[in-house]
C-alpha cells in the first residue's frame, strides 16, 4: 500500500463505527448480501440434511468418514442454520432495517408535503417541450388536466409543479418492513415452538406428553409442560388405492379426541391436508404402514411375545421390513422379516409385493439364534436385528393363521393392523409469517405498479413542460403528450 | 366420452400441437429469412418486408391456433382424472407450453412482439416433444398430498410465472445477440425487424416487474399448502430451496435495475441466470432430486 498510515483521517472508534455501518447498509452491500444468500443456499439442496434426511446424512458418514467429518465441520449437513448462513441472512436484514427504517420516517414527513420547487432550467429535463397554446390560459388548463390526473400540485409564480405516485415508496417501503415482519415470525417459531412424532398402531392411545413421542424437539424458550393437554385414541385408518396404478388415493385416520384429557372425546377425522388444530398446536396425519400380528410360544406352548410390531414400507406397494425380537426365551431368539401385503412371486425376483392394499398377505421370517445385545446399554434401532452375536437357523414365509416351527419353539402369523405417523407441531410464529406475506405481495404489487413521476408547467414567453420518471420508469412520454394535447386544445378552440 | 377416450383425445391434441407449433416455426423462420432475397442490390439498408408479413400473420395464426387446441389438451386431460392437471410433470410440462404461448400471445398483442414467435415455437415444441415421449404417464387420480384446493392455486401460479420468465429470457437472449451483431458493425439482413436493443431491454424488465409479485405469490402459496400438507410452511425441501434461489436472484434482478440502474448487457445476464435457476428447479430437481416435491410420476 503506497498510502501512509499518517495520511490517513483519524476519524476516531465512533467515526470508523458510522463509516461500517454507512457501509453495511448501503444498497451495494445489501444487494451483494441478497445474491451471496441465494448462493448460499445452493449447498443445502444439494447434500442431504440432518432436518429432512439423517440416515442419508449417515450413509455419509458410513462411505467416507474423513471427508463427511470435514464436510460437518463446515456445516454443509446443518446449512439453514449454520453460522455462516445466519450471518449472511442476519447481516442482511440489519442492512435492510437500517436503509428501510430512516427511509419510512422520511416517507411518513413527506407525507401531505407539497411537490419540490420548479427547475430552473427545464430544459434539461426528460421530454422537455415547448408548446404552442394561449400562454394566459395554460396555467390553469394545465392544473385541470393535472387535477384530473390526480397529481399533487404546487402553484408558484407563473409555474407549477406537479407529483403523482407518492404511494410507490408506500408499497415499497411495506414490502421490505414485512420481510421484517416474516423474520420475526420465523424466529418466534423457533424459538417458542415445538415439532415431534409418535407412530401409533391402530387402537392404540396418545397422551400428549413428552414421555409419549418417539423424538420430539423444543424451542429455546419453550418448556416441557407447554404441552396443549390432550389424548387421541386412534380408531380406524383406511387408505384407498387406485387399482391401475397402486398410487394412494386417499387415507383417512379417524380418532376420539379428549381435550383436554378426561373431557368428552369427539370424534375427529384427520387426512394429510386437514391437520386436527387446537390454539397453534396441529395434528399431522405423516406416514403409514402395516404391522403384524404375530404371537411367539416357546417349547411348552407358553406365550414369550405377541403383539403387532411396525414395519417401515419399503417401496410403493408397501412391502415392509421390520424385526421381532423376542428376549425372553432361552436362548433368544430374533426375526428378520418382511410383510408382503398383496404377495406374488417370480423366479428372478422371489416374493414381492404387486398391490398396497393387504389382500393376499405373506410374512416372510429368517430366525436368528443367539443373544440380541439388547443389554450392551447401546441403543438399538427397533427395526433392525444386531446379528453380530446370533446364527440364523432357518427361512419361511408365512400365509395368514399358519405358524412355523423353528425348533425351540414357534411363531404364527395371526393378522395385521395399520400404523399412523401422527406429526405433532406448534408452531407460535406462524401468524406473524403469514402477515408478513400477505402485506409483503400487497406492497409488492402496490410499488411494482406504481409509476412516481413529476411533470412541471412554466409559463414565460413561450409555455414550456418537462417531466422525470423516478428510476427511468416508461409512461412519462405518454403522459406528457397528451398533456400538450389538452393545451393545444385551447388555442385550437380559442382559433 | 369415458375418461380412458378423454385421456387419448388429449393425447390426440397434443400430437396436433405438435404439428401446428411445427408450422408455425416454419412460418417464423421462413419469416425472418425471406428478407434476406429481398434486399436491394445496391442498398443495403433497404428491404422489402411485404412478402414476410404475409408469412409472419400465417406464423402467428397457427400460434393462436396451437394455443387452442393446446387449451383443449390440457382441459380434456384434466377432465380424464377428474381434477386439475397439474399432477405429475408430464401434466406440468404441457400446462407450462401453454402459460409460453399464452405469455406470448399477450406479449404479442401488447408489444407487437412477431418475431419472439421464432424462439417460443421452438421452445414449445421441445417441451410438448419431451412430454409426450419421455415424461407422458396415463391420467390418474391425485396422491393424498396433492388433495388441496391449493393445488391449483399454487401450481397455476408458479406454471405462468414460469412461462413468463422463459419468455423474459428468450427476449434477453435475444438483446444479447443483436448487441454482439451491433458491436460488430451492425445487424444482418434478417434480423432489421428485431426491435431496438433498448426496448428489447425494457420488454424483459417488465415481463419480469409484472410477473414477479406473481411468483412470491406461489412460493408463499405453497408455504401456506406446505403448512396444511407437512406440518410446516418452510422446510428447505430442495425445491422450496431452488424456488427461494430464483427469487433472490430475481429480487437482486429487480434492485440492480432500479436502484443501481442496470441496463442493457449486465442486465440481461442477470435475468437469464436467474430464469435459469428456475429451469433448473423445473428439470433438475423434478427428475435426480429428492424431497418432498416428488410429484413427476418419474
Amino acid at each position: 500500500m503506497s498510502t501512509n498510515r499518517a495520511d490517513l483521517p483519524d476519524i476516531g472508534v465512533i467515526g470508523l463505527l458510522r463509516w461500517a455501518w454507512r457501509q453495511l447498509t448501503s444498497m451495494r452491500t445489501a444487494l451483494i448480501l441478497l445474491m451471496l444468500l441465494g448462493v448460499a443456499a445452493i449447498p443445502g439442496s444439494l447434500f442431504p440434511q440432518r432436518s429432512q434426511n439423517p440416515q442419508k446424512v449417515d450413509s455419509y458418514f458410513r462411505t467416507d468418514p474423513t471427508l463427511a467429518k470435514w464436510m460437518d465441520r463446515i456445516h454443509l449437513f446443518n446449512v439453514y442454520a449454520s453460522p455462516w448462513f445466519s450471518a449472511i441472512y442476519l447481516l442482511l436484514f440489519i442492512s435492510l432495517i437500517g436503509c428501510v427504517l430512516p427511509r419510512t420516517f422520511h416517507h411518513l414527513r413527506a407525507i401531505g408535503k407539497k411537490p419540490p420547487l420548479t427547475p430552473r432550467n427545464l430544459d434539461r429535463m426528460e421530454g422537455f417541450r415547448v408548446v404552442a397554446t394561449e400562454n394566459e390560459l395554460a396555467l390553469a388548463v394545465a392544473k385541470k388536466w393535472l387535477k384530473k390526473n390526480h397529481f399533487r400540485i404546487r402553484h408558484e409564480g407563473n409555474s407549477l409543479s406537479a407529483e403523482k405516485g407518492y404511494s410507490r415508496e408506500t408499497g415499497n417501503l411495506m414490502f421490505h418492513l414485512s420481510l421484517i415482519l416474516i423474520l420475526v415470525g420465523v424466529a418466534l417459531g423457533g424459538l417458542f415452538g415445538m415439532k415431534g412424532e409418535a407412530i401409533l398402531n391402530v387402537g392404540d392411545r396418545f397422551i400428549n406428553t413428552p414421555t409419549s413421542y418417539d423424538n420430539i424437539t423444543f424451542g429455546k424458550f419453550q418448556g416441557q409442560g407447554s404441552l396443549v393437554p390432550f389424548s387421541l385414541t386412534t380408531t380406524n385408518f383406511v387408505a384407498t388405492y387406485d387399482p391401475v396404478t397402486s398410487e394412494p388415493s386417499n387415507y383417512v385416520l379417524t380418532t376420539k379426541i379428549s381435550n383436554p384429557i378426561g373431557s368428552p372425546a369427539k370424534t375427529v377425522i384427520i387426512k394429510v391436508n386437514k391437520p386436527w388444530t387446537s390454539g397453534s398446536t396441529k395434528v399431522y396425519l405423516q406416514a403409514n404402514g402395516y404391522s403384524p400380528l404375530v404371537t411367539v410360544r416357546d417349547k411348552t406352548g407358553q406365550i414369550t411375545f405377541k403383539g403387532p410390531v411396525i414395519f417401515l414400507p419399503q417401496d410403493s406397494n408397501l412391502s415392509s421390513l421390520g424385526a421381532i425380537k423376542v428376549p425372553d426365551m432361552v436362548p433368544q431368539i430374533g426375526f428378520i422379516a418382511s410383510f408382503i401385503p398383496t404377495a406374488g412371486s417370480s423366479k428372478a425376483r422371489g416374493i414381492f409385493s404387486t398391490y398396497p392394499e393387504v389382500l393376499d398377505p405373506r410374512l416372510v421370517l429368517s430366525a436368528w439364534q443367539g443373544n440380541l445385545g439388547l443389554d450392551s446399554g447401546n441403543p438399538q434401532s427397533v427395526y433392525s436385528l444386531d446379528t453380530s452375536k446370533m446364527t440364523k437357523i432357518g427361512l419361511k414365509a408365512l400365509t395368514l393363521g399358519s405358524t412355523y416351527n423353528f425348533g425351540t419353539g414357534s411363531i404364527t402369523f395371526d393378522g395385521w393392523k395399520s400404523w399412523v405417523n401422527l406429526q405433532i407441531v406448534d408452531d407460535p410464529g406462524k401468524m406473524y409469517a403469514l402477515f408478513g406475506a400477505i402485506f409483503a405481495i400487497l406492497g409488492l404489487l402496490i410499488s411494482l405498479f406504481t409509476r412516481q413521476r413529476r411533470i412541471w408547467v412554466k409559463v414565460g414567453e413561450s409555455v414550456e413542460i418537462a417531466g422525470l420518471a423516478k428510476n427511468g420508469i416508461p409512461g412519462l412520454e405518454e403522459e406528457l403528450t397528451a398533456l400538450t394535447r389538452a393545451l393545444e386544445e385551447v388555442r385550437e378552440e380559442s382559433e | 366420452m369415458t375418461s380412458t377416450n378423454l385421456a387419448f383425445f388429449s393425447n390426440d391434441a397434443i400430437y396436433a400441437c405438435l404439428v401446428i407449433f411445427t408450422i408455425a416455426f416454419f412460418a417464423h423462420t421462413l419469416e425472418v429469412s425471406w428478407s434476406l432475397k429481398n434486399v436491394a442490390e445496391n442498398d443495403k439498408t433497404q428491404f422489402d418486408f411485404s412478402k414476410m408479413q404475409r408469412v409472419g400473420r400465417i406464423g402467428t395464426a397457427m400460434m393462436i391456433l396451437g394455443f387452442l387446441v393446446l387449451t383443449v389438451a390440457v382441459v380434456t386431460r384434466g377432465m380424464s382424472a377428474h381434477r386439475v392437471p397439474w399432477g405429475n410433470m408430464y401434466e406440468f410440462s404441457i400446462t407450462g407450453a401453454l402459460m409460453l404461448t399464452a405469455a406470448y400471445l399477450f406479449a404479442f398483442a401488447k408489444y407487437k412482439v412477431r418475431w419472439l414467435g421464432l424462439p417460443v415455437s421452438i421452445s414449445v415444441l421441445l417441451t410438448l416433444g419431451t412430454a409426450i415421449t419421455v415424461l407422458y404417464r396415463p391420467s390418474a387420480p391425485l396422491v393424498p398430498a396433492l388433495k388441496s384446493p391449493w393445488l391449483a392455486i399454487h401450481v397455476l401460479a408458479a406454471i405462468i410465472s414460469g412461462g413468463v420468465f422463459l419468455v423474459a429470457n428468450l427476449v434477453a437472449g435475444t438483446f444479447l445477440i443483436m448487441e454482439r451483431y451491433e458491436l460488430k458493425g451492425g445487424r444482418p439482413a434478417w434480423a432489421q425487424k428485431i426491435p431496438t436493443l433498448e426496448s428489447l431491454d425494457q420488454l424483459s424488465y417488465r415481463l419480469i416487474a409484472f410477473v414477479f409479485p406473481l411468483w412470491t405469490f406461489a412460493i408463499i402459496a405453497g408455504a401456506i399448502w406446505a403448512e396444511s400438507a407437512w406440518g410446516k410452511y418452510w422446510s428447505w425441501d430442495p425445491k422450496e430451496t431452488w424456488a427461494f434461489i430464483t427469487w433472490v436472484a430475481y429480487a437482486a434482478y429487480l434492485h440492480a435495475r432500479v436502484t443501481v440502474g442496470w441496463r442493457g448487457r449486465r442486465a440481461a445476464w442477470l435475468c437469464i441466470f436467474a430464469g435459469s435457476t428456475f429451469l433448473f428447479n423445473y428439470i433438475w430437481v423434478n427428475i435426480w432430486g429428492t424431497g418432498l416435491h416428488t410429484y413427476s410420476g418419474l
